[in-house]
């Protein structure tokens, strides 16, 4: 847990001023790692993506920390070839601080394009924290679903149409997939828990080695809400269960967030334009299939943090 | 050079590994392929007996590998690798970030034919396809050349005129594999010629915070471009002065191109890699014979030596361009077109004819040569390329 007068004294080392949306929850989740991470030296490299693009408009940039991207879906690699600078140059002692490394990528630049890049730098055990800014959608292209793209969800390559209602597939879970790495930290966070995101990233930041940490974060512009919901909408998706915040350290799960009655989905998806045609009596099976992921997911997790921890 | 030659048998593997060893560099990230493969798995020898100070990181693509690099060097490293064929095909996209972000990163490059169909021998289809990366090109007669091209490339690229990243070629199998006697300079002095990398920038030294790889739109993406093209244009400079100072040093001198017996050649052709080797037998032959057939080897591709090529060629009556690769333009190979673009210029202009050949390894004979030579000789030449040594 982190003390709130404590963190207003550190410095912002991603400055206001940038380009991202008004509400964009991608620069919330950016601001809170890099304010987790300030009492420390950090370098950051970053996938192409909304992140990327709008907080480095040449010759503005926002980055107060030493700051790296190079294209989409390679940031994991690229970071791995700073940390490995950062090996060699310390052994020869031309760098004498203890870095550590922070690596940003949209779910595109993650779960699609990057997954090989990502899982080849966590096999290596680069000394990285990857945090995977999760907004379900290609954003900074036009939201083109992507594997993180949920059950039902209008996505602008899944459209809604005569025949078709969304995206018919179920979304890849990453975060098993990055705990099946054997690795030392993985989590889940979202928007609407900054205790949660900073513990969890300076929790990240201690360890030497690979870490990863997938934050659900809402898009105003690609999920259709108003951009004062934002982290009203990421503790939705906490309280409804359709995206648990939990970590693994060791191969234990920890479920950080258990709510006293898990809200049915249809709350979350209500305020959300993406859901609105699942709301649609025809559609009711959709949100049976979803409601039914989701209890089943829950339920999964529940028995693996208990036998994790006997 | 005074004190005793060190002769050692060596592939170009071998030789372009022991190159890498002699210059320490701090980030290695490679990927196995065919026929390059040997270079990083000697050199990961290297570090395990630990007479390298390297951090060697065994990626997970060539894509990564390069990626690596990058990253390696924005952070202060000096980073090599080594590819091949499929593998530098996977590394293009990551070769104009590696030039554009002004990264002076080394590739030992081993030239194989890219697919489809299928092949492992070597042709120069793989780094042509690199031509407008942003890459220096060079590409290397024989292991010697290529031991001696690799450590000049780091000073090369490292200049602050350059700051660009170079391919340092071998033909497939036929320089990679072959065992040869080359002369391997003593560490110390390979240290020394290549001193320390000192970037400006560099993202580990964190008290001096920056931004690299910005989004760089209409207002400043040409200019930052501009500046691209004018350091390639200021690397010939800087490859003449440093294959002379390497000669000045070690004794052998290098250059933008070779020539052999143009002076009063009637008849020549321009060729890369080892070839050159087999032409110079050729032209031996042909002289003993009173032919007056000479050669020009392009050692350094990109940058194009325009100047160097035009006063070398200006008095030949006809040249034939040998290409191993085609650019599928439906007229002549690329390097014909460079070849022939530049000598446009010339008042008196030689006849110029564009010949492919070796094609996914295929041989290239001494008499393929000496045909080439004797329909130069004729002036009875195609218009369009001509293929050497295929079934029609």
């Amino acid at each position: 847990m982190v003390n709130l007068k404590e963190l207003s004294k550190r410095p912002e080392l991603l400055s206001g001023g940038h380009r991202l949306c008004s509400g964009c929850g991608a620069g919330i989740i950016a601001r809170q790692v890099m304010m987790a991470a300030a009492d420390r030296p950090v370098v950051v490299a970053n996938a192409t993506g909304c992140l990327e693009v709008s907080t480095t408009i040449y010759p503005f940039s926002a980055w107060k920390a030493p700051w790296f991207h190079s294209a989409f879906e390679n940031a994991a690699a690229s970071c791995s070839g700073i940390e490995a600078a950062y090996k060699a140059l310390k052994r020869t002692g031309k760098v004498n601080k203890d870095i550590r490394f922070i690596t940003f990528g949209g779910d595109g630049g993650t779960y699609d394009i990057g997954f090989q890049s990502l899982s080849g730098a966590m096999e290596r055990r680069h000394r990285m924290l990857y945090v995977c800014y999760n907004n379900e959608a290609y954003m900074n292209t036009g939201i083109q679903r992507s594997s993180a793209t949920p059950l039902g969800a209008y996505a602008s390559t899944s459209p809604v149409g005569k025949v078709k209602k969304g995206k018919e597939q179920i979304k890849k879970d990453l975060t098993k997939v990055m705990v099946a790495h054997n690795i030392p930290y993985v989590a889940q966070s979202a928007v609407g828990y900054w205790n949660d995101l900073i513990t969890k990233t300076q929790k990240a930041l201690d360890i030497d080695g690979p870490t990863f940490i997938n934050v659900l974060q809402p898009c105003r512009l690609g999920w259709g809400y108003n951009p004062a919901d934002t982290a009203v909408i990421g503790r939705m998706a906490v309280e409804t269960c359709f995206w648990p915040i939990y970590e693994v350290v060791d191969g234990k799960y920890k479920i950080n967030v258990k709510p006293k009655e898990k809200k049915p989905i249809e709350e979350y998806l209500k305020p959300q334009s993406r859901f609105k045609h699942l709301l649609r009596p025809e559609n009711a099976g959709i949100v049976a299939e979803i409601q039914k992921n989701i209890d089943e997911n829950w339920a999964w997790l529940l028995m693996m943090e208990e036998c994790t921890n006997r | 050079m005074s004190e005793k030659k060190n002769l050692k048998a060596k592939t170009g593997n071998e030789a372009m590994a022991e190159a890498m060893r002699q210059i320490n560099p701090d980030v290695v990230a490679a990927y196995p392929i065919t026929p390059a493969t040997e270079i990083v798995q000697i050199f990961s020898q290297f570090v395990a007996d630990g007479v390298v100070n390297t951090e060697f990181v065994a990626v997970e693509s060539e894509h990564s590998a390069l990626s690596a690099c990058i990253g390696a060097s924005a952070a202060g490293a000096r980073a090599m690798t080594g590819t091949s064929s499929q593998g530098l095909a996977l590394m293009y996209e990551m070769m104009y970030i590696a030039a554009g972000l002004r990264l002076p990163i080394v590739i030992a490059e081993v030239n194989r034919a890219l697919s489809a169909p299928i092949n492992i021998h070597g042709d120069q289809s793989d780094t042509m396809g690199a031509r407008d990366s942003g890459f220096l090109q060079i590409y290397c007669e024989n292991s010697q050349e290529a031991y001696d091209s690799m450590i000049q490339a780091v000073r090369i690229c490292e200049h602050p005129d350059v700051l660009l990243p170079a391919t340092v070629s071998t033909d497939g199998f036929i320089i990679s594999h072959c065992m040869e006697a080359i002369e391997l300079l003593p560490d110390e002095k390979v240290k020394e010629f290549v001193g320390t990398y000192k970037p400006k920038n560099w993202l580990l030294d964190v008290d001096h915070p920056f931004t690299l790889g910005a989004i760089d739109l209409q207002d400043y993406y040409f200019e930052h471009k501009r500046q691209e093209i004018e350091a390639m244009r200021k690397a010939t400079k800087v490859i003449k002065e440093i294959g002379k100072e390497f000669g000045q040093k070690f004794g052998r001198s290098y250059d933008m191109i070779e020539t052999y017996k143009l002076e009063d050649a009637e008849a020549a052709i321009v060729v890369l890699g080892s070839t050159a080797g087999t032409a110079k037998v050729v032209i031996e032959e042909m002289r003993k014979q009173g032919k007056k057939v000479g050669m020009l080897k392009l050692r350094v591709f990109r940058p194009f030596p325009f100047d160097d090529i035009r006063e070398a060629l200006k008095d030949v009556k006809i040249v034939g361009v040998m290409d191993r690769h085609d650019g599928y333009n439906g007229y002549v190979a690329p390097v014909c077109s460079e070849v022939r673009s530049c000598l446009y210029e010339l008042d008196k202009k030689p006849k110029i004819a564009s010949y492919v050949y070796g094609l996914g390894g295929r041989d290239i004979t001494l008499e393929m040569i000496t045909e080439i030579y004797e329909e130069l000789l004729s002036g009875k030449t195609d218009n369009n390329a001509k293929y050497i040594g295929v079934r029609e």
